[in-house]
Formats: structure tokens, C-alpha cells, sequence
């Protein structure tokens, strides 16, 4: 077949999932995920278990060992038939704790270390390179077995070529589609949806190569099993270790992948769906391997010998002269590399920035934490991620040489990852396993397979020398890799991963008996074992009243973004029972904002990061004997008295606050009685005087007109103050007439922008606005709303005090409202006055400087109020700043 | 502080049928351990036989069953029953 419609047809393929994953993206902005988060998308999307080495490898490998390769899927299915132990509390935990990794997982496990962050990802890219370089190989394999020099003369291209084209196709997908969102608890619907699309393709080839070959090429069942009697399989050899070791890989695995882990617990939208995994995923298991074995036989049968097993999914068929089948097999394998390349870059990138950029970042500048733009630098320093785990993958394959079975390498990765499996099962059902314990067990686990297995397999003399693997090293024969301990003779996977888990399951439960656990360690230790009986809330470490509320919203915004941290905010101060953005910085709301941070930048990180502002986390008696406790039915008694005390305490907090604010009210009311006389009596003081004045005869005119004139400015202040005051009474009793209407926000805007020039003219102001997103129209009342903006702008000209004054007008549309903020530089508003501004009366500077009654604010409150909407003050923008919020479509009150 | 309730000693049989079927669910994988091991004890490395079809056949009849299983088993399981509340979170006996 000719190499242009290969590429043409891979390129359309691709396409495809490009519009496929923007498509869900869309859905999933705009909130209507409905079918993206059924449970059987999430079963296609776990089918990246099933990578380009089954889809090749596979029939290679029962070529090669007969039903041996059936034990690559045996373990999978134990594990998720068996998913009531080990992945319903695996997916709790991570919901729970909002895990972004599964190095995220074990360094929270163990007391938010980032050591052991730092370990599980360098462990983690290490065993993944080889499983990447095998999908990069199996992709150019497929593109040389199809791509005979065509009649056009064109010749094929270069293995090198292909493999570079197809790395960098896939970090320039994996970045456009995965490093969209940053927290991850936001969930890659796009990704998602592609993969699980991939799934169905994979299936569908394999299964539809399979027919084919028993009822195409054989005929029927019947025939298959006569032909597997004459075929050379026809007698496997089962060694009782390889095939008992194997079944244990593979159940490790399917826990331990990073990609698995991925899409099985970090992607996982509700945990019901594994009700239907359950079955479902080992369904697909079974009908991925159901056609295994009659490809081989039929392809050892009717191949040239030598041929190349691992590539009969696609030779058999073009050997046939099936050019449509084919092709469709060689997408499906496409899919499978592809898919499983995206996710593993995507988990990867996520641990190598969250556990290794991030930390040294703090260390480096740790004032950035709380004033630079953490979110750029996060989602940059995930795509340099991606892109140099990809790198990675294509350097292994250039030097392994790209030559080796494609099964050896997919079990040399599966062993390397199986390491992970004590800490995260020891650490999920033993309170006793501590930080000490799980770093020493990773490192000697890890240390032996890189020493027995993953070096080794590069070739005698490319790592270690030829010498070291017949003397052991220096001479000593019991060190010698393929024979650790004189134990000779042993498959050299299974001696490999016999020594490396024993080693490291024994180092760690002997670090983890003679090792004390700290505070933070013991804290998380019970939150993750009894994940199902301790409540939402969870323990807690920080000490109430380090950390100013101000300063962490401000870290929050760099973060999660203004309007995300914004609302957090806004609700945990609804919970407490304030108005406003600012919560009091109480214990339970700090933890809960760290797990928020959590799940954008990975559980280490977000604590050391609040630290800095928060001061050291504390333990405190009471937790340790919450988490000690071990009657469910005291923690559930207390439970409910602290949340009836906690009742009780939001209450007496509101009855204060509205006690505090009445008696402020109370002195404010004086204060402006006394004001409002003045107010009124200064103005009829001098007209009265000047007219005593005018009684007089023989004034000269010019000064009977001056004195006219201040009589009638003075007459036009008391006019414009009764006015205010009508004004609002009127605003607040509710009878004010609305003139509804539609009309453009912008030139409302410029209107009011106009009007208030007036105000300082002397004073240059440099306006920022967003005319695109201004351009809404609003169904209101336009002449109110221009007040109220006229007003705010007013304000703006006359208290910035910055020498370089500048506003800004944010429009934002969301969900049938709108929201108007102005933001100036100057100093903003001290925080113990934000909540008196909106009063009557109220005035924060001198009489003079202000040159008004201090009701400006109150009348806007009363507007917006009438238009359905409301205004606050914004804290924490860098300036004094105000937010109008709105409704889209004011519907007219029923009179 | 007062003290708690004690929990049943017996319970009705809707909760006491759910609970047997989370026992089931957890005995499932052991059972299906069990059975995919089973091959070892005929040893067919030292067989002479032409035994890759009756293996492969046992195998996949063998996971076929435990698909089927575990699709009963947690059909059952995910319909809530009506009396969740009174003994779902405090079970003596069910802690993982």
C-alpha cells in the first residue's frame, strides 16, 4: 500500500480526535457533561491498559510462549472483580484527598513528604521511558511492515523519521488537550472522551482481524482448535513461577501505572462507576485476548518463516489482500500507542512539575509563592514535561536500538512500577507504615531492579560489563546480577522481581516498625486507613490566627484564578455566617483550602506553600485523640456535638456581627444628625445673612447680583442634599418607579465615564477596559444603573491616591449574570472599614476632602438592590475595587 | 459523655443479605485466583500431550464465569436498598 495514504488516513484519524476531544471540551465548559461522565466511558477510558503491546506484542508473544500472555490480563481482571479491597478505597482516598498523582498519593500517605514525592516520580519516568520507547517502536514497525517501496517509486521513510514525526504529533496533542486545565480535579473531559473513541477503535480492529482469520482464513471454531493441535504452539510449555510471577505483575500494575492510576482514580468522576468497571473492564480484557491465539496459529501457518509475530495483526491481512482490514488494524494499533503515550505524558508531567519544578521553584524565590503568577509557571513547566518525557521515550528507543521482543520491554516496565505497590497497600490498610519505612523499601526496591533487570536489559557491556554478569562485581560471585544471593538458574524477570519485591517489602515494614511516625504522618495515616469511617472534614493542623485572610486569598487568586478563589471564599464566609469574601482564618478553613490547592499543584507543595503564610502546622491533643479513638460511635457523638456547637457558634458569630454593626449604626445615626443640621443649617445661614443683606438699600447692582448668586448656589446644595436623601427613601422603601429597558453595557459605560470626567477634571486617569466583552446587552434600567456607575467612578477620581491613577472595568458574563468590577491602584480600603462604607453617612476621610454627604454608596446599594442585583467591595486587587453584579434580563416585579 | 447506643447483636434479613453479598464480592478474586492457578497442578511442561486448546478453552470458560459473577454481584450491590441508614456506617463488621 502506498505511504501517502497511510499518512493521509493517520492524519484524518487524528483530525478526528481532535475534534472529538474539542467537542467534549465544549460540552464540558459548558457544564452539560451528561454522557462524558457515564460509567462506560470510564471503562473505555481504562482500556489504556491494553497499549500497542497488546495489540501487537500480544500474538508475538503467544507465538513465542503459547498461553503465557493470557497471564497479562489474568491479573487485571483479579484486581478489578476483586475492586471491593483495594480500588473502591483507592478512588475514596483520591476523591478525598483530591490526588493528583500517585506520587501525590504516597508522599500525602506519608505525612505530605515531597522526599518520597521526589522518588515515586524520578522511579516513575525511569520505568515509563522503555514502556514509551516501546509504543514509539511499535508505531514505525507497523509504518515499515506497511509501507513497501511504493510502484510510484517513493521509498519508504526512515524508522527515525517516523518515530520523531509521530513523538512530536503526540506532545503537540498532549500539551494542546491536557494542559488546558490546571487543577486536576477540573478532570481532561477531552482527553477522556479521545481515549475512550481510541478504545472502541483497538477493540473494534482486533476483534474484526480475528473474525477474519476463523471464519475468513479457518473455518470456524471447530477448525481453529484442529489447527491449534497441528500448529507449533500446540504443546506450552507453563512454568509454574513465570506464570504465577506474571499474574502478580500484572495485578500490581494495573494498581502502580501512573497512567492507570490516571485515568482509574485522578479522572474518576463518580466513584459508582466502578460498579459497572467491574465487570465491564475485564469484559474488554476478555474480548481483546479471545482472538490472540487463532491469529498466531494462523499467522505461524500461513507467514514465511521468519517473519516477524509481533507485526501478524497487520501482515496476515496484507499478506491476504485484505488492504481495507489492514488499514483498520493499523489504526487500532495507532490507537493504542497513541493513547497510552498521551495519558502516561499527561500523569507523568503532572508529578515531575508538582513534585520536582515546584518545590525547587519556592525554594529558589519563596516570596513568589504568594505574589507571582503560579498558574503560568505550573501549566509551562507541565508542557516542558511532556515534552521532555517524550524526548525521553525517543532517546531509549534509539539506544535500545528498537530491536528487542516488544513483550520483554512492556514487563521490564510493569516490574519497575510494581515497586510502588507496598507503600500504597501497606500505607492504605496499616496505620503503622511511616515516611522512613516507604523511602527506604522504594529506594532498595527500585535500586535492585535498575540492578537486575532495567540496566542488564540494555546488553552486556552497554551499562554493565560483560565481567560483572559471569564474577558478580569486584569478584564478588553472590552480587552477580542475573544470580543475587547465589540463587541461580531463575527466569531472570521473575528472579529480578522476586528479589526486588521481597527486598523492598521487608525494608520497608522493618523501617516502618523501628521508625516514630510524626504528627502530620499520623494524621494522614488514619485519614487514609479509615478513609470510610472518619468524617468529610478530616483532620486538621494549622493554628488558628497566623495567617491574614487577605494574604491567602491573594495566593489563592495566583492559583486557582480570580473567579474560582473569589467564590471559594465567598461560600467558606457564607459558612462561617459573614458577609463578603473574607472568612476568618479559622483551622478547618485552612485545611480545607489547602486540599483545594491540592488538587492543582499536588499535596506537598500546597502545604509548604500555606506554611509560609500560616506559620508551622500544629497537632493538637484533640485531634490525636479524635484519630485514636477507635469507637465509631464516640467519634459519631462528639461528631454531632461539635457540629451543633459549631451551630451554635456561626450564630453567636452573626449575632455579633449584627450587634457591632447596630451600634455603629447607632453612633453613625447621631453623628449624622448632628451632620445633617449642620449640613442643612450652613447653607440657610448664609442665604439668610445675604438676604438681610439685600433688604438693605443703595447696594450697588454688581453686588446684588454676586449675592444672588450665592444665595441661589447655596439654595441649589440644599436642593441637591434633600434630593439624595429623598432618593434613597424612596430607593428603600421599594416604591421607585423602574424604566426597563434594553441597553448596551459598553455605552452605558462611556456615559458614565463622560459624566463623571467632571469630577477632578484636573486629574488624568488611564481607563483599562475589555470593549469585546462590554458588548452585552441588559435588560434594565439604564438611567439607575449609569448612576450607580457615575458614582463609582466619581469615587474612583476623587480617593485614588496612586500618582499614576488607573481603573480598570472587568465585564464578566456568567450563567445569566453579569458582573461589572472597577479597579483602581490606589490603597484600597482598610479592611476594618469595608464593611461600614455601604452605610449612610459613612465617610472615611475628612468632610472636605469628601465634599458629600457620604451617600453615594448607600443610594447604589439601594439601586442595585432594586435592579435584582448587588454591590460589594472586592478585596485583595491591589487597589480599592467594586463589584456590580447583575441579572442579564431583569424581569418586571409582579406589582 | 454518654454512651452510644450498642449496635444489634442479629440483623433483619434485607441488611444481612447485603452484607453476605459484600462478603461475596470480596471472596470473588480469590476464588478466580484459585482457578487461574489451577493449571499449575497439571504441570503441562511435562506433558507430551497437545494440551493449548483444552487450556486455552478451561481459561477462558473460567474467566467468562467470573465476568458474569462479578456483573451479579455488583448489580446487586449498586441497588441501594431502602434501609441504607441504620446500618451502613457503624457495621462492627465492616471496616474496609
Amino acid at each position: 500500500m502506498p505511504l501517502n495514504i497511510l499518512v493521509i488516513a493517520s492524519l484524518a484519524y487524528v483530525i478526528c480526535l481532535f475534534l472529538v476531544a474539542w467537542v467534549a471540551e465544549r460540552r464540558a465548559d459548558r457544564g452539560r457533561l451528561g454522557w462524558l461522565r457515564s460509567p462506560l466511558v470510564y471503562t473505555l477510558s481504562l482500556s489504556i491498559y491494553c497499549t500497542a503491546w497488546t495489540f501487537y506484542g500480544a500474538v508475538g508473544y503467544a507465538a513465542r510462549s503459547g498461553l503465557e500472555f493470557l497471564t497479562i490480563y489474568l491479573g487485571p481482571t483479579l484486581v478489578f472483580i476483586g475492586w471491593w479491597w483495594l480500588l473502591r478505597k483507592l478512588v475514596r482516598i483520591g476523591r478525598r484527598q483530591r490526588v493528583t498523582s500517585i506520587a501525590d498519593l504516597i508522599s500525602s500517605r506519608f505525612g505530605k513528604s515531597n522526599l518520597l514525592g521526589i522518588i515515586v516520580t524520578v522511579m516513575a519516568v525511569v520505568a515509563a521511558t522503555p514502556y514509551i520507547a516501546l509504543q514509539l517502536q511499535s508505531v514505525t514497525l507497523s509504518v515499515s511492515a506497511f509501507a513497501v517501496p511504493g510502484e510510484d517509486g517513493s521509498a519508504p521513510p526512515g524508522t527515525e523519521a517516523t518515530a520523531i514525526w509521530v513523538a512530536g504529533g503526540l506532545a503537540l496533542f498532549t500539551i494542546l488537550f491536557g494542559t488546558r486545565n490546571l487543577d486536576a480535579k477540573e478532570q481532561h473531559h477531552g482527553i477522556v472522551t479521545a481515549i475512550a473513541v481510541e478504545a472502541v477503535v483497538k477493540l473494534v480492529a482486533l476483534v474484526a482481524v480475528g473474525i477474519f482469520v476463523v471464519w475468513g482464513l479457518a473455518g470456524g471454531p471447530a477448525d481453529i482448535v484442529a489447527r491449534i493441535h497441528a500448529s507449533e504452539i500446540a504443546d506450552w510449555n507453563l512454568q509454574p513461577g513465570r506464570w504465577a510471577g506474571l499474574i502478580f505483575v500484572s495485578a500490581a500494575a494495573v494498581i502502580c501505572l501512573p497512567r492507570m492510576f490516571q485515568v482509574m482514580v485522578v479522572e474518576c468522576a463518580d466513584e459508582r462507576h466502578l460498579f459497572t468497571a467491574a465487570w465491564a473492564f475485564p469484559l474488554y480484557l476478555f474480548a481483546m485476548s479471545l482472538f490472540i491465539i487463532p491469529i498466531a496459529v494462523i499467522g505461524l501457518e500461513r507467514m514465511p518463516t521468519g517473519a516477524n509475530p509481533d507485526m501478524f495483526v497487520l501482515t496476515l491481512p496484507l499478506a491476504e489482500g485484505q488492504g481495507a482490514l489492514a488499514m483498520l488494524a493499523f489504526l487500532g494499533g495507532f490507537s493504542s500507542a497513541t493513547s497510552m503515550v498521551i495519558v502516561e505524558s499527561i500523569a507523568l508531567a503532572t508529578m515531575v512539575s508538582n513534585h520536582i519544578v515546584m518545590p525547587i521553584w519556592l525554594r529558589l524565590r519563596p516570596a513568589k509563592a504568594v505574589s507571582g503568577d503560579v498558574r503560568r509557571i505550573v501549566l509551562l513547566s507541565r508542557r516542558l514535561s511532556i515534552g521532555a518525557v517524550l524526548a525521553l521515550g525517543y532517546a531509549y528507543y534509539r539506544m535500545s536500538g528498537g530491536s528487542a521482543a516488544l513483550a520483554a520491554i512492556g514487563l521490564i516496565a510493569f516490574a519497575g512500577v510494581v515497586q510502588f505497590l507496598p507503600a500504597i497497600v501497606f500505607g492504605i490498610f496499616w496505620r503503622g507504615a511511616t515516611r522512613v519505612g516507604a523511602a527506604l523499601g522504594l529506594v532498595v526496591g527500585f535500586a535492585v531492579w535498575a540492578y537486575t533487570l532495567f540496566l542488564p536489559s540494555f546488553g552486556p557491556d552497554a551499562v554493565i560489563p560483560a565481567m560483572v554478569f559471569v564474577e558478580g562485581p569486584f569478584g564478588i560471585d553472590w552480587l552477580r546480577p542475573r544470580a543475587l544471593f547465589g540463587v541461580d538458574g531463575m527466569d531472570p524477570l521473575i528472579h529480578s522481581l522476586f528479589w526486588s519485591v521481597t527486598l523492598n517489602t521487608g525494608v520497608f515494614l522493618l523501617g516502618s516498625i523501628v521508625t516514630f511516625p510524626g504528627p502530620v504522618e499520623r494524621m494522614q495515616g488514619a485519614a487514609f486507613v479509615r478513609v470510610f469511617d472518619i468524617a468529610a472534614s478530616g483532620p486538621r493542623g494549622w493554628e488558628k490566627g497566623f495567617a491574614e485572610t487577605e494574604d491567602l486569598l491573594v495566593m489563592a487568586q495566583r492559583i486557582l484564578g480570580d473567579d474560582d478563589a473569589l467564590a471559594f471564599f465567598e461560600a467558606e464566609a457564607k459558612g462561617q455566617g459573614k458577609a463578603g469574601y473574607l472568612p476568618d482564618p479559622s483551622p478547618q478553613f485552612i485545611a480545607r483550602l489547602e486540599r483545594r490547592l491540592a488538587g492543582s499543584v499536588g499535596a506537598a507543595t500546597a502545604h509548604a506553600m500555606i506554611s509560609q503564610l500560616a506559620g508551622r502546622a500544629t497537632v493538637t491533643v484533640e485531634d490525636l485523640m479524635a484519630v485514636a479513638s477507635e469507637s465509631a460511635q464516640i467519634m459519631e457523638y462528639s461528631a454531632r456535638l461539635e457540629s451543633q456547637q459549631a451551630e451554635l457558634a456561626r450564630t453567636a458569630g452573626q449575632l455579633r456581627e449584627a450587634n457591632e454593626k447596630l451600634t455603629q449604626l447607632s453612633v453613625q445615626k447621631d453623628a449624622f444628625l448632628s451632620q445633617i443640621s449642620h449640613e442643612l443649617r450652613t447653607p440657610m445661614t448664609s442665604i439668610r445673612a445675604f438676604s438681610e443683606i439685600l433688604t438693605e438699600p443703595d447696594m450697588p447692582p454688581d453686588m446684588v447680583a454676586h449675592y444672588g448668586r450665592i444665595i441661589h448656589d447655596e439654595a441649589k446644595r440644599l436642593t441637591r442634599l434633600l434630593d439624595d436623601l429623598l432618593d434613597l427613601s424612596v430607593l428603600e422603601n421599594g416604591t421607585v418607579q423602574l424604566n426597563l429597558g434594553l441597553s448596551n453595557l459598553s455605552q452605558m459605560i462611556d456615559r458614565a465615564l463622560q459624566a463623571a470626567s467632571h469630577t477632578k477634571p484636573e486629574r488624568s486617569f488611564i481607563i483599562h477596559r475589555d470593549l469585546p466583552m462590554e458588548n452585552i446587552f441588559l435588560r434594565t434600567d439604564a438611567d439607575r444603573l449609569v448612576q450607580v456607575f457615575i458614582n463609582l467612578i466619581s469615587n474612583a477620581r476623587k480617593y485614588c491616591d496612586s500618582d499614576h491613577p488607573e481603573l480598570r472595568v472587568v465585564v464578566r458574563h456568567r450563567a445569566g449574570r453579569v458582573t461589572v468590577d472597577f479597579i483602581d491602584n490606589g490603597s484600597g480600603i482598610p479592611k476594618g472599614k469595608q464593611a461600614l462604607i455601604f452605610e449612610k453617612f459613612a465617610r472615611l476621610t475628612d468632610q472636605t476632602r469628601a465634599g458629600g454627604a457620604g451617600l453615594g454608596l448607600a443610594i447604589c446599594r439601594e439601586i442595585m438592590a432594586n435592579l435584582g442585583g448587588t454591590i460589594s467591595y472586592l478585596p485583595g486587587q491591589g487597589g480599592a475595587a467594586f463589584r456590580v453584579a447583575l441579572p442579564l434580563r431583569l424581569e418586571r416585579k409582579a406589582a | 459523655m454518654a454512651t452510644a447506643p450498642r449496635p444489634p447483636l442479629f440483623l433483619r434479613p434485607a441488611s444481612y443479605r447485603r452484607r453476605r453479598r459484600r462478603d461475596a464480592a470480596r471472596l470473588l478474586p480469590f476464588v478466580g485466583g484459585f482457578l487461574f492457578l489451577l493449571p499449575i497442578l497439571w504441570a503441562p511442561q511435562n506433558t507430551f500431550e497437545r494440551d493449548t486448546a483444552p487450556d486455552g478453552i478451561f481459561l477462558f470458560g473460567v474467566w467468562a464465569f467470573l465476568i458474569v459473577l462479578a456483573f451479579v454481584i455488583s448489580r446487586s450491590l449498586a441497588v441501594p436498598s431502602e434501609d441504607d441508614d441504620p446500618d451502613s456506617g457503624n457495621d462492627p463488621d465492616d471496616d474496609s
